[in-house]
Protein backbone atom coordinates (compact mmCIF):
# COMPACT_ATOMS: atom_id res chain seq x y z
CA UNK A 1 0.00 0.00 0.00
CA UNK A 2 0.93 3.95 -0.45
CA UNK A 3 1.30 5.74 3.05
CA UNK A 4 3.11 8.53 1.67
CA UNK A 5 1.20 11.97 0.57
CA UNK A 6 3.34 14.02 -1.27
CA UNK A 7 3.38 17.60 -1.41
CA UNK A 8 3.03 18.50 -4.90
CA UNK A 9 2.66 22.29 -4.75
CA UNK A 10 6.23 22.19 -3.99
CA UNK A 11 7.37 21.20 -7.52
CA UNK A 12 4.74 22.25 -9.77
CA UNK A 13 6.38 24.69 -12.19
CA UNK A 14 9.43 22.49 -12.65
CA UNK A 15 7.46 19.40 -13.93
CA UNK A 16 4.24 20.24 -15.94
CA UNK A 17 4.15 24.55 -15.88
CA UNK A 18 0.70 24.27 -14.06
CA UNK A 19 -0.77 25.36 -11.01
CA UNK A 20 -2.50 23.31 -7.94
CA UNK A 21 -4.72 24.41 -6.46
CA UNK A 22 -5.69 22.93 -3.00
CA UNK A 23 -6.92 20.07 -2.81
CA UNK A 24 -10.21 18.79 -0.21
CA UNK A 25 -10.64 20.01 3.35
CA UNK A 26 -13.79 19.85 5.43
CA UNK A 27 -15.18 22.87 6.14
CA UNK A 28 -16.78 24.42 9.57
CA UNK A 29 -20.34 23.08 8.27
CA UNK A 30 -19.63 19.07 7.51
CA UNK A 31 -19.23 20.12 3.73
CA UNK A 32 -16.62 18.69 1.48
CA UNK A 33 -15.33 21.30 -0.37
CA UNK A 34 -12.25 21.16 -3.01
CA UNK A 35 -10.76 24.08 -5.05
CA UNK A 36 -9.30 23.39 -8.57
CA UNK A 37 -7.40 25.67 -11.06
CA UNK A 38 -8.76 25.30 -14.38
CA UNK A 39 -5.39 23.09 -15.62
CA UNK A 40 -6.39 20.93 -13.05
CA UNK A 41 -10.39 20.35 -13.78
CA UNK A 42 -9.36 20.24 -17.72
CA UNK A 43 -6.66 17.47 -16.67
CA UNK A 44 -8.72 15.39 -14.13
CA UNK A 45 -11.94 15.59 -17.38
CA UNK A 46 -9.53 14.64 -19.80
CA UNK A 47 -8.33 11.54 -17.34
CA UNK A 48 -11.92 10.33 -16.68
CA UNK A 49 -12.98 10.59 -19.99
CA UNK A 50 -10.26 8.04 -20.85
CA UNK A 51 -11.02 6.23 -18.10
CA UNK A 52 -15.11 5.76 -19.21
CA UNK A 53 -13.68 4.41 -22.49
CA UNK A 54 -10.88 2.05 -20.94
CA UNK A 55 -14.15 0.25 -18.56
CA UNK A 56 -16.85 1.00 -20.48
CA UNK A 57 -18.31 -3.28 -21.01
CA UNK A 58 -18.86 -3.73 -25.05
CA UNK A 59 -22.32 -3.58 -26.06
CA UNK A 60 -24.51 -6.70 -25.63
CA UNK A 61 -24.91 -9.00 -28.30
CA UNK A 62 -28.71 -8.28 -30.10
CA UNK A 63 -29.36 -11.79 -29.77
CA UNK A 64 -28.51 -11.61 -25.96
CA UNK A 65 -31.54 -13.51 -23.84
CA UNK A 66 -33.51 -10.70 -22.78
CA UNK A 67 -33.41 -11.91 -18.79
CA UNK A 68 -29.60 -11.89 -18.89
CA UNK A 69 -29.68 -8.59 -20.64
CA UNK A 70 -31.85 -7.53 -17.72
CA UNK A 71 -29.72 -8.96 -14.95
CA UNK A 72 -26.77 -7.70 -16.62
CA UNK A 73 -25.22 -10.97 -17.38
CA UNK A 74 -22.75 -10.95 -19.61
CA UNK A 75 -21.87 -14.51 -21.61
CA UNK A 76 -18.82 -12.96 -23.33
CA UNK A 77 -17.18 -11.60 -20.78
CA UNK A 78 -13.62 -13.24 -21.00
CA UNK A 79 -10.17 -12.27 -18.87
CA UNK A 80 -9.12 -9.18 -19.85
CA UNK A 81 -5.98 -9.03 -21.78
CA UNK A 82 -4.53 -5.58 -20.82
CA UNK A 83 -3.00 -5.89 -17.41
CA UNK A 84 -3.93 -2.74 -16.07
CA UNK A 85 -7.72 -3.72 -16.90
CA UNK A 86 -7.12 -7.08 -15.20
CA UNK A 87 -6.46 -5.08 -12.22
CA UNK A 88 -9.78 -3.27 -11.98
CA UNK A 89 -11.54 -6.01 -12.99
CA UNK A 90 -9.82 -9.13 -11.16
CA UNK A 91 -10.50 -12.72 -10.75
CA UNK A 92 -12.70 -13.62 -7.61
CA UNK A 93 -11.01 -17.42 -7.00
CA UNK A 94 -7.62 -17.63 -6.89
CA UNK A 95 -7.27 -20.81 -7.36
CA UNK A 96 -10.26 -21.92 -9.83
CA UNK A 97 -10.09 -20.59 -13.22
CA UNK A 98 -13.81 -22.09 -14.03
CA UNK A 99 -15.51 -20.63 -10.93
CA UNK A 100 -14.09 -17.00 -11.69
CA UNK A 101 -15.14 -17.37 -15.54
CA UNK A 102 -18.36 -18.20 -14.12
CA UNK A 103 -18.18 -15.17 -11.60
CA UNK A 104 -16.64 -12.98 -14.16
CA UNK A 105 -19.62 -13.58 -16.56
CA UNK A 106 -22.66 -13.08 -13.83
CA UNK A 107 -20.73 -9.70 -12.06
CA UNK A 108 -18.17 -7.85 -14.30
CA UNK A 109 -20.60 -6.04 -16.52
CA UNK A 110 -21.71 -4.60 -13.19
CA UNK A 111 -18.55 -3.49 -11.99
CA UNK A 112 -17.72 -2.03 -15.17
CA UNK A 113 -21.19 -0.25 -14.80
CA UNK A 114 -20.10 0.95 -11.05
CA UNK A 115 -16.87 2.22 -12.15
CA UNK A 116 -18.74 3.99 -14.64
CA UNK A 117 -20.79 5.57 -12.54
CA UNK A 118 -18.04 6.64 -10.38
CA UNK A 119 -16.79 8.22 -13.33
CA UNK A 120 -19.85 9.76 -14.16
CA UNK A 121 -20.61 11.61 -10.79
CA UNK A 122 -16.89 13.06 -11.32
CA UNK A 123 -17.58 14.84 -14.62
CA UNK A 124 -20.80 15.66 -13.17
CA UNK A 125 -19.28 17.49 -10.33
CA UNK A 126 -16.86 19.24 -13.17
CA UNK A 127 -19.50 20.48 -14.91
CA UNK A 128 -21.74 21.67 -12.55
CA UNK A 129 -19.13 23.74 -10.54
CA UNK A 130 -16.16 26.33 -10.94
CA UNK A 131 -13.27 26.35 -9.08
CA UNK A 132 -14.79 25.77 -5.55
CA UNK A 133 -16.48 22.01 -5.97
CA UNK A 134 -18.76 20.83 -3.08
CA UNK A 135 -19.61 17.32 -2.59
CA UNK A 136 -21.76 15.41 -0.96
CA UNK A 137 -20.92 12.31 1.32
CA UNK A 138 -22.39 10.02 -2.00
CA UNK A 139 -20.39 12.07 -4.18
CA UNK A 140 -17.20 11.66 -2.69
CA UNK A 141 -17.49 8.23 -2.80
CA UNK A 142 -17.64 8.12 -6.21
CA UNK A 143 -14.87 10.71 -6.44
CA UNK A 144 -12.77 8.34 -4.57
CA UNK A 145 -13.44 5.30 -6.13
CA UNK A 146 -12.67 7.20 -9.67
CA UNK A 147 -9.77 8.43 -8.54
CA UNK A 148 -8.89 4.85 -7.45
CA UNK A 149 -9.21 3.52 -10.75
CA UNK A 150 -7.39 6.28 -12.25
CA UNK A 151 -4.29 5.87 -9.82
CA UNK A 152 -4.23 1.75 -10.23
CA UNK A 153 -4.07 2.00 -14.17
CA UNK A 154 -2.00 4.76 -14.18
CA UNK A 155 0.57 3.58 -11.35
CA UNK A 156 0.45 0.52 -13.38
CA UNK A 157 1.08 2.04 -16.57
CA UNK A 158 3.79 3.61 -14.62
CA UNK A 159 5.64 0.51 -13.78
CA UNK A 160 4.19 0.67 -9.99
CA UNK A 161 3.79 -3.06 -8.99
CA UNK A 162 6.13 -3.93 -5.67
CA UNK A 163 5.87 -1.21 -2.67
CA UNK A 164 9.12 0.32 -3.14
CA UNK A 165 8.46 0.74 -6.84
CA UNK A 166 6.78 4.62 -6.33
CA UNK A 167 9.59 5.31 -3.83
CA UNK A 168 12.55 4.62 -6.29
CA UNK A 169 11.30 7.67 -8.60
CA UNK A 170 12.81 9.85 -6.30
CA UNK A 171 16.14 8.62 -6.52
CA UNK A 172 16.36 8.59 -10.27
CA UNK A 173 18.20 10.99 -12.48
CA UNK A 174 17.79 11.73 -16.45
CA UNK A 175 13.53 10.81 -16.73
CA UNK A 176 11.90 11.37 -19.63
CA UNK A 177 10.11 14.27 -19.72
CA UNK A 178 6.84 12.32 -20.45
CA UNK A 179 7.65 10.08 -18.03
CA UNK A 180 7.85 12.69 -15.44
CA UNK A 181 5.22 14.41 -16.41
CA UNK A 182 2.96 11.32 -16.04
CA UNK A 183 4.39 10.79 -12.28
CA UNK A 184 3.90 14.31 -11.67
CA UNK A 185 0.43 13.22 -12.19
CA UNK A 186 0.21 10.25 -10.35
CA UNK A 187 1.63 12.22 -7.31
CA UNK A 188 -1.20 14.68 -7.86
CA UNK A 189 -4.40 12.16 -7.71
CA UNK A 190 -2.75 10.23 -4.98
CA UNK A 191 -2.45 13.92 -2.94
CA UNK A 192 -5.85 14.85 -4.47
CA UNK A 193 -7.15 11.65 -3.10
CA UNK A 194 -4.96 11.71 0.21
CA UNK A 195 -7.06 15.06 1.18
CA UNK A 196 -10.26 13.81 0.10
CA UNK A 197 -10.38 10.90 2.63
CA UNK A 198 -9.30 13.07 5.17
CA UNK A 199 -11.74 15.44 4.78
CA UNK A 200 -14.00 12.65 4.86
CA UNK A 201 -12.74 11.29 7.99
CA UNK A 202 -10.78 13.37 10.00
CA UNK A 203 -7.50 11.33 11.69
CA UNK B 1 -2.03 -7.60 20.67
CA UNK B 2 -4.74 -5.91 22.62
CA UNK B 3 -7.58 -8.21 24.91
CA UNK B 4 -10.48 -6.38 22.33
CA UNK B 5 -8.62 -8.07 19.08
CA UNK B 6 -8.00 -11.47 20.84
CA UNK B 7 -11.54 -11.46 21.99
CA UNK B 8 -12.76 -10.89 18.95
CA UNK B 9 -10.64 -13.77 17.00
CA UNK B 10 -11.71 -15.96 19.95
CA UNK B 11 -15.39 -15.72 19.15
CA UNK B 12 -15.35 -15.53 15.06
CA UNK B 13 -13.26 -18.58 15.05
CA UNK B 14 -15.82 -20.44 17.88
CA UNK B 15 -19.31 -19.20 16.52
CA UNK B 16 -18.81 -17.55 13.12
CA UNK B 17 -16.19 -19.74 11.14
CA UNK B 18 -17.21 -23.70 11.41
CA UNK B 19 -20.84 -22.06 9.62
CA UNK B 20 -19.39 -20.29 7.23
CA UNK B 21 -16.40 -21.72 5.82
CA UNK B 22 -16.21 -19.13 3.05
CA UNK B 23 -13.46 -15.86 3.42
CA UNK B 24 -12.95 -12.89 1.95
CA UNK B 25 -9.03 -11.96 1.49
CA UNK B 26 -7.84 -8.43 0.17
CA UNK B 27 -4.65 -8.54 -1.00
CA UNK B 28 -1.88 -5.96 -0.74
CA UNK B 29 -1.15 -3.90 -3.58
CA UNK B 30 1.12 -0.90 -4.04
CA UNK B 31 -1.04 1.45 -5.48
CA UNK B 32 -3.86 1.90 -2.89
CA UNK B 33 -3.69 4.55 0.13
CA UNK B 34 -3.75 3.08 3.68
CA UNK B 35 -6.10 5.72 4.75
CA UNK B 36 -8.53 4.70 1.76
CA UNK B 37 -8.17 1.15 2.58
CA UNK B 38 -9.22 2.05 6.07
CA UNK B 39 -11.99 3.91 5.09
CA UNK B 40 -13.48 1.59 2.68
CA UNK B 41 -13.63 -0.96 5.47
CA UNK B 42 -15.15 0.94 7.66
CA UNK B 43 -17.13 2.18 5.00
CA UNK B 44 -18.58 -1.20 3.60
CA UNK B 45 -18.25 -3.62 6.45
CA UNK B 46 -18.83 -0.98 8.73
CA UNK B 47 -16.37 -1.88 11.24
CA UNK B 48 -14.60 0.47 13.96
CA UNK B 49 -11.80 2.44 13.34
CA UNK B 50 -9.36 0.45 15.50
CA UNK B 51 -10.53 -2.99 13.77
CA UNK B 52 -10.49 -1.74 9.99
CA UNK B 53 -6.81 -0.15 10.33
CA UNK B 54 -5.37 -3.05 12.38
CA UNK B 55 -7.39 -5.20 8.92
CA UNK B 56 -5.27 -2.41 6.42
CA UNK B 57 -2.17 -3.27 8.64
CA UNK B 58 -2.52 -6.86 7.82
CA UNK B 59 -3.00 -6.04 4.67
CA UNK B 60 -0.06 -4.03 3.74
CA UNK B 61 2.83 -5.40 6.29
CA UNK B 62 1.72 -9.52 5.79
CA UNK B 63 0.07 -9.00 2.09
CA UNK B 64 -3.13 -10.01 2.81
CA UNK B 65 -5.94 -10.22 5.27
CA UNK B 66 -9.22 -12.10 5.85
CA UNK B 67 -11.84 -9.27 6.15
CA UNK B 68 -15.10 -11.16 6.13
CA UNK B 69 -16.51 -14.49 6.57
CA UNK B 70 -20.12 -16.02 5.46
CA UNK B 71 -21.75 -18.11 3.23
CA UNK B 72 -20.11 -18.37 -0.79
CA UNK B 73 -23.05 -16.19 -1.57
CA UNK B 74 -22.07 -13.32 1.05
CA UNK B 75 -18.60 -13.19 0.30
CA UNK B 76 -19.04 -13.06 -3.74
CA UNK B 77 -21.23 -10.22 -2.65
CA UNK B 78 -18.38 -8.89 -0.43
CA UNK B 79 -15.79 -9.55 -3.09
CA UNK B 80 -17.23 -7.60 -5.62
CA UNK B 81 -17.76 -4.61 -3.60
CA UNK B 82 -14.16 -4.72 -2.93
CA UNK B 83 -13.85 -4.58 -6.37
CA UNK B 84 -16.30 -1.61 -7.08
CA UNK B 85 -13.69 0.09 -4.64
CA UNK B 86 -10.75 -0.55 -6.59
CA UNK B 87 -9.07 -3.15 -4.24
CA UNK B 88 -7.82 -6.57 -5.00
CA UNK B 89 -9.81 -9.08 -3.28
CA UNK B 90 -10.79 -13.18 -3.62
CA UNK B 91 -12.82 -15.40 -2.20
CA UNK B 92 -11.73 -19.27 -1.03
CA UNK B 93 -13.27 -21.51 1.54
CA UNK B 94 -11.73 -21.37 4.50
CA UNK B 95 -9.86 -25.31 4.86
Amino acid sequence: MSDSVDDVEGDDESNTGWQVGAGFRRTHFGRIVGHFTDEERELLENLVRQMVEFVSPAPLDADADPLARLVGIDADAEIPEDPALLRLLPDAYPDDPEASAEFRRFTERGLRESKLANAQVLLGSLEHSGSKITLSAPQAAGWLGALTDLRLTLGHRLGIVGDDDHEAWYGEEDVDDEINALRFVYDWLTWMQESLVHALMPS
Amino acid sequence: MTSTAVEEIVESSSDVLPENPWITIVWNDPVNLMSYVTYVFITYFGYDREKAEKLMYDVHLEGRAVVSSGTREEMERDVGAMHSYGLWATLQKDD
